[in-house]
């Protein structure tokens, strides 16, 4: 906020606000309005996620088998380190530990390096087995295989339906078989902890109807990963998972990258030793929005990868 | 535009505004303990097999993470009361919004089924 008109000792005091403190509190203000628009950003995806999990759990069960606990683990805990790093960094600027900031800063951003590398991995991975958003979905062998398991048994997904138009099913677009009926409804009613009372009424005449005649397995939702028999309106599904998925991954890896252009900005700054006790207000906010990039993903991880 | 700074500055000693809190280095790193540990325990929560309460503990612990983050971290804790009003009333709102979606979920669930059921009528007779 360098400005030609501030105040003599203070260069980054813009010449509307009284003082530093008002500056301050203002800057504080407008990120919390910011993150409030970021958390209802993402609550589109995390409506569509609570949705589609709800009305069709066999998909999500059978499909989580597709991604790696292990580095969903390591990416949280290279998070949450980072968050440690940019509380860290924001005491260091209020203390005016010049050369802590610099080195807490520096550490936030290759944190935040290490968590995109690690999403490149996984990204790449499921390109290799097939496993793309929308249209170019086409599920290869073994791309339900569950390697950090470290099982050898990998499941032989070939359906001779995958040459199927995709037009029929777009990402986001919950399509959904005979099979799925007020049973399942009711099941994920009972599972997922949402209070809303009306959608409790479906999971009353639905008790008797859990065999359901076009499951070659009995009941879906327990399908264990590497049942070649698993239902046929599951496996039509399974893209949308992966449209789900790519979408809430990738908006929350875009907004580690545009993270990472703040805080490399920030760290140039404070090498030109920029901030002081009484301004560090940049410091404080791009941090309040990591930490929000960080609540985002302690919230995606069980979601996505702590499936059963 | 002169600053109204002579009648304004008797009051910035007195710090009505500006919040210089500054968080104790072992609340930060002992946060980030139990941040981890909560991580650990949710993965190993996650490999028993607890049917209907799967989601419901994983979501528990999530947010007994979000909250640590966000009252510690985000400094919401130690801040006005307005900023956490304005979180709080976000996750309020995302409430309403999956609730009402959630409501008219299974409304069109039939046509949807039948639409399906002619689908792989017509696969199968291909």
């Amino acid at each position: 906020m360098s400005d030609a008109h501030g105040h003599g000792d203070k260069p980054f005091l813009a010449h509307h606000f009284e003082d530093e403190d008002h500056q301050f509190d203002s800057g504080k203000l407008g990120i919390w309005a910011f993150l409030v628009t970021e958390i209802l950003f993402f609550s589109g995806l995390f409506c569509a996620y609570v949705i589609y999990r709800a009305m069709h759990p066999e998909v999500f069960t059978f499909a989580s088998n597709a991604l790696d606990t292990q580095m969903g683990a390591i990416n949280t805990g290279v998070l949450i380190f980072s968050s440690l790093t940019a509380a860290w960094a924001v005491r260091n600027a209020q203390l005016g530990q010049k050369t802590g900031l610099i080195v807490n800063l520096s550490i936030t951003i290759l944190c935040a390096f290490g968590f995109m590398g690690i999403k490149y991995l996984e990204y790449s991975h499921k390109f290799h087995l097939g496993l793309f958003p929308g249209d170019k979905y086409e599920a290869k062998e073994g791309a339900y295989g569950d390697e950090s398991k470290g099982n050898a048994n990998t499941v032989a997904f070939t359906s001779p339906d995958q040459e199927e138009s995709s037009e029929e099913s777009l990402p986001g677009v919950a399509y959904s078989l005979g099979d799925t009926q007020e049973a399942e409804l009711a099941e994920a009613a009972e599972a997922l902890e949402d209070h809303s009372g009306e959608a409790h009424a479906d999971g009353d005449h639905a008790d008797g109807d859990h065999a359901d005649g076009d499951h070659a397995d009995g009941h879906a939702p327990l399908a264990p990963w590497n049942d070649p028999n698993v239902p046929e309106s599951t496996k039509r599904k399974l893209k949308i998972f992966f449209g789900i998925y790519f979408c809430m991954t990738g908006l929350h890896g875009i907004h580690v990258l545009i993270g990472i252009l703040v805080l490399g900005w920030l760290l140039t700054r404070a090498i030109r030793g920029h901030f002081t006790p009484t301004y560090y207000g940049p410091i404080d906010f791009a941090a309040l929005y990591w930490h929000l990039v960080d609540l985002i993903w302690i919230y995606l991880f069980p979601l996505l990868y702590l499936i059963n | 535009m002169t600053a109204a700074a002579s009648t304004e500055h008797d009051h910035a000693e007195g710090h009505d505004h500006g919040d210089h809190h500054v968080l104790p280095l072992w609340l930060l790193i002992g946060t980030w303990l139990a941040l981890m540990g909560l991580t650990v325990f949710t993965v190993t929560a996650s490999t028993f097999p607890l049917g209907a309460f799967d989601l419901p503990v994983a979501m528990a612990i999530a947010t007994v993470k979000a909250t640590l983050v966000m009252l510690i971290f985000m400094h919401l804790g130690f801040d006005k009361g307005f900023h956490s009003l304005l979180i709080y009333g976000s996750f309020l709102f995302v409430f309403l919004f999956i609730s009402f979606v959630w409501i008219d979920r299974g409304q069109y669930q039939v046509d949807i089924n039948e639409k399906e059921q002619q689908e792989i009528a017509i696969d199968l007779g291909q």
